[in-house]
Parts: structure tokens; sequence; C-alpha cells
């Protein structure tokens, strides 16, 4: 995949937990119609507003919370990268597994406002924002590989785990 | 088994567990090591999205638990069923826990020693660190994630750094884990990126039960791993439950700690988290606003254990559940639901006015069963506490110990159980 991305930010606050983006009414759902619930009450609408190629901003602790994938929503509803001051590490694993780019700068809120367009750069950690450069750490090799090859299933396909169609 | 200790004196816990498991001599925060995995949990809610593997590392090295919605609550679930059933058959998964044995998997991995001092346990759920109260380092993992240790038996972890807790002194009576979690949660919220180790010379007074409800609960305060020390009653208590060879994980003499932190068990009262979050919101009972409660909640996987409903029955027998107010309890498997009607457990909480359901995930993850209405307030003994977890986001979640939430079901508010117990 290109590992530099460019895209307008949506900014949410900080320990969005996953119940809040994926809540267990939507879990009874196909994966198109749970996507329309995501921050349903957190930022009510959001869904209809986001557009494909969009990034999501969040604060500390993001993604406290469950194992549901609401990696698959996000890339449903056409986010292309997230980006955090700090990750739960549970929901950074299932973005990466997911095929979704998350990359974690510390910070990254005093220098983006929502609906600014930013280029992130996974492979250098290098983020430029209209209000300046940030250097955050790049993502290892190990989680690029996972990314390139389009998230863990479509890898698992290819090493002739899984069925190719279905991955 | 064998009780030799781990062999580098400078790891803590998860780090001894997670170089062993990577055939290194030692790791160090920040390292990313790639681990053979000893055993892979795989639950019902996986299964909704489901294509059979073309081959797989090991069955023996693989369990499924059908948990968070049995039995069916709708079509979907019921085709989740089908499909872990016949994957089951087809790749000869002999620890195949299907309606009739099944329990929330936590509860299911600790009833069968899945989870074993020093090894590596893996599950599609958040609150697999509850494992870490058997020594093991168990951590949830996401779908993808679990299929693809299903298929290769390894995945790969970053080393983060170790918060350690001293326990000091023994647990007053009445005070469960609950209120030893919720005090850590309340005084140093997230730890978010670190792991957290439990020991000290108190440790040996904590019964395995709460050990399980503070190793479930590390999920809660964003932990990577939650781990205890291995000693003689978590021995026991394996062996007790068939548990094989196994080689416990103890933490080097001159370990390597983000911090240390003592809690002294002697001193902790009943606390109760505000809704939202227990990270920083959670408090002593006495310093909880006196609110009216509609549902009260024992059950889940940190607290619907043999001994949740044992508390329960204790504290409601001869009295009985306030009007207008709803006791749900839910065992945490189908094993200590038989074992709650054999000792006559469940007969005390139905006759005081409860609700005794089916052993799932059921109400705590509002998915299916005893959801909260909008303007409802719940106190849950339950993991989670997040806005619209079980129903409306405009109910309100309290949590606390079983104690506390019985003894609020019976006067209708939330109440400090010691004013019942003494
Ligand atoms: S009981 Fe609740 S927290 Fe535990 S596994 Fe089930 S849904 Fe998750």
């Amino acid at each position: 995949m290109n590992h530099e991305i460019t895209g307008r930010t949506w900014v949410i606050g900080d320990s969005v937990d996953t119940d809040a983006m994926y809540p267990g009414f939507a879990m009874k759902l196909p994966v198109e119609e749970a996507a329309r619930h995501v921050l349903y009450d957190l930022r009510p609408g959001w869904t209809e507003q986001v557009e494909a190629g969009d990034i999501l901003v969040a604060g500390r602790n993001f993604g406290i919370g469950s194992s549901r994938p609401v990696a698959a929503l996000l890339r449903h509803l056409g986010i292309a990268a997230l980006i955090a001051e700090e990750f739960n590490s549970l929901f950074l694993r299932n973005a990466i597994n997911n095929g979704l780019p998350a990359l974690a700068v510390p910070d990254v809120r005093r220098f983006v406002s929502e609906g600014d367009v930013l280029t992130l750069n996974l492979a250098t950690g290098q983020v430029d924002t209209p209000a300046g450069r940030l250097d955050a750490a790049p993502l290892p090799a190990m989680v690029l590989d996972i990314l390139d090859a389009g998230g863990l299933l479509p890898r698992l396909a290819a090493a002739g785990y899984l069925p190719r169609e279905d991955a | 088994m064998s009780t030799e200790q781990g062999v580098d004196g400078g790891m803590t816990v998860i780090e001894t567990i997670l170089a062993r498991a990577a055939g290194r001599d030692r790791v160090r925060p920040g390292d990313t090591v790639v681990t053979r995995v000893d055993m892979n949990v795989l639950i019902d809610l996986m299964f909704t999205r489901w294509v059979d593997p073309l081959r797989i590392a090991d069955p023996d090295r693989t369990a499924i638990v059908l948990d968070h919605a049995v039995p069916a609550p709708t079509l979907v679930d019921a085709e989740a069923g089908v499909r872990a059933r016949h994957f089951a058959e087809a790749f000869g998964i002999k620890r195949f826990f299907d309606v009739g044995r099944h329990g929330i998997c936590h509860q299911v991995i600790a009833e069968n020693a899945l989870a074993l001092p020093g090894q590596v346990l893996t599950c599609t759920d958040s609150h697999t660190c509850a494992g870490g109260a058997y020594n093991t380092a168990a951590r949830g993992l996401g779908p993808a994630e679990v299929v693809g240790i299903l298929c290769t038996g390894e995945t790969w972890y970053t080393v983060a750094p170790t918060i350690r807790y001293e326990l000091d002194g023994e647990l007053a009576p009445g005070i469960g884990g609950k209120d030893v979690f919720l005090h850590i949660a309340g005084t140093y919220g997230d730890a978010t990126n670190h792991n957290l180790e439990f020991g000290g010379p108190g440790l040996a007074s904590v019964p395995m039960n709460d050990r399980r409800t503070i190793a479930t609960q590390g999920a809660e305060v964003s932990a990577d791993f939650t781990v205890f020390e291995y000693d003689d009653r978590c021995g026991e208590f394996l062996a007790a439950h068939g548990a094989a060879e196994y080689t416990p994980a103890q933490p080097g003499p001159d370990a390597n700690y983000a911090v240390v932190r003592h809690v002294d068990l002697g001193a902790l009262v009943p606390h109760v988290a505000r809704p939202g979050t227990v990270s920083r919101n959670a408090f002593p009972v006495t310093e909880v606003e006196d609110r009216a409660v509609q549902q009260c909640f024992v059950g889940s996987c940190a607290n619907g254990q043999l001994d949740d409903l044992r508390i329960s029955a204790e504290l409601l027998r001869g009295r009985r559940v306030a009007d207008g107010v709803r006791l749900i309890v839910t065992p945490a498997s189908q094993q200590v639901y038989r074992d709650a009607v054999r000792l006559g457990y469940v007969q005390d909480i139905a006759d005081a006015g409860a609700v005794v359901t089916n052993s799932t995930c059921g109400a705590c993850f509002g998915y299916h069963m005893g959801l909260l209405g909008a303007g409802e307030v719940c106190l849950t003994a339950s993991t989670r506490n997040f806005r619209g977890r079980m129903g409306s986001p405009d109910a309100e979640i309290y949590m606390a110990s079983t104690a506390t939430v019985v003894t609020s079901a019976v006067t209708g508010r939330i109440t400090d159980p010691r004013e019942v117990l003494a």
C-alpha cells in the first residue's frame, strides 16, 4: 500500500470506547448497517458526513474496550487512517489486522483542528499539518507488512491458510 | 509439575513468559517478539462471519466456547452455532463447549485449566486477561488475529513496561476483588500500554475468585496483560481442576518495573464506580451519591463465579429484593449453575425475588436479556460501565462488588454492604 496518506480530519476526544463505536445492538446487524451506528451517541449523524479518504483523529486511550472489530466498520465508512495521541493496544492491533493504518502521534490535537487536511507517512512517522510538521514513531516493518497485504486475513489467504476468494 | 522459577533475574512475570514463548533468553519493554501460543480460544461471535481455514496449527491447542449469545437469541447467532459445530467436527477440536457444557469463556477456561502458569493464552474477548489470575500471559485479541493464531499457532507482542502492585495485609470480611480493583482504578486511572503484575506478602490471603475478578478487570484500565504471581493457592486450584504439566513464571528479584505501588488490603472499604468508566471514577461507597436503583446485576466473567452466587444467597436468605428493583443473577457457567442449584443458592436467590438466568454474557454487553431503558439506574457487578453498554445510552450504570450490588437490591438504593453484614 501507499505509505503516505492525505485526508480531511475528524477530531474526537479521550477514551472513546468500542461500545461508542460498535454498540451492542449493532452487533446483530450486517457490517454495512452496523457502520451507520458508529459514534451514534457521541456524534449523531456523523456517519452521513464522513467521506472516503477521511482521517479520524482521537485523543488518549483511543479504543478502550472490547475486541469487536470496529475497524471493519470504519473501513466500510471509507476512513483511510486513524491517528491518536495514544491507542489501547487491542484496538490498535485490530485496526492493523483489518488493514486500517493507525499511527500514534502524541499531542496531535494541539496541531490539528477538525476539517484540517493533513498528510501522514506510516513508514517515516512524519505528519504534515497546517500548523506544522510532527514526527511520530514510524510503524514497525512487521506491521507495515500486514497493512501492505491489506490486513491479516488476505495475508493468511496468500500463505495458503484461507481460501483466497473469501479473505 | 515443576516449580522452577523464572531463570532470568531481571524480568517481570510477563517478560519471563514472553521470553520463554519466543525462545529468547530475555526480552525488554519495547521489544517486539513472535511467540508460540499454548492455547487459543474461539467464541461464538467469531462464527457470525466465518470461513473455515484450509489447515490449522493444532486442534489440541484450540478450544471453542459458545458464550456471548446462548442459547441463540437471534437467527444470526443460531447460524454461527451451526458453523462452530461444523468446524469443531471437521477439524477434530475436542475442547468444544457447546450449549449444555457452556459458560462465559473465561469461566470455562478456569474450570478446565486451559490457562496454565507460565504459558500464553489468546482468545477473541477483551477480558481474556482474566487468565492472568493463574500466572498466564493471557490477553484479548481481535477475531482476525485469533484466526491467524488458529492457522499458524503463533502471534507477536510488543513488550510493555510493567506496573507492580504489592499486596500487603488481608482483606476484611465482605471486601472483594472488585473493591481492590475499583480502589486501584479510582486512585491511579488508566494503565494504557502497560502490564499489571500482582504479588507480595498479602497475595496468599486473596482467594482465587477475587484474583480472577481483579485480573479480568485489567481491561477496564486499558492494560495489556494483567498477571498474578504463582503460589500454592494457585497450584491447589489448578490441581483440583485437572491441570496438566506447567512451569510457573515468577518475577526476578531485580525485575525492572515502571512503578511499584502498595495496596493495604486490610484498609480497603467497599467501592463504587460512577457511570461511564472506572478510571479515576471509583470511590468509597460512603462518598457516592445515594441513588435509587431499578436494576441490579450479578454476573459476567468477573463476578458470576460460584462465590458470587454464594455471597448473593447468604445476603438474600430471609430478605427480599425491594419493590421496583430487578435483581438479575447470571451464573458464569453451566457448571456454576449446577453447583449453585446443588448447594441451594439458586433457591435462596429466587425465593428473595431475584431472577436467576441461564449462563451467558447476556445483560453484561447489552446484546440480549436484561437491557436498561432510558432514565434507568443500574448497579452492576459485571465488568464494564460504559455509556450505552447495557442498553439505552440514557441509562446510568454504576459498578460495585457482588455484596454491594445485592445489598443495594434489598434496600433499593446504593448501599454500603457493611450496614447489613455488621
Ligand atoms: S461477561 Fe461481559 S465482559 Fe465477560 S466476556 Fe461476556 S460480554 Fe465480555
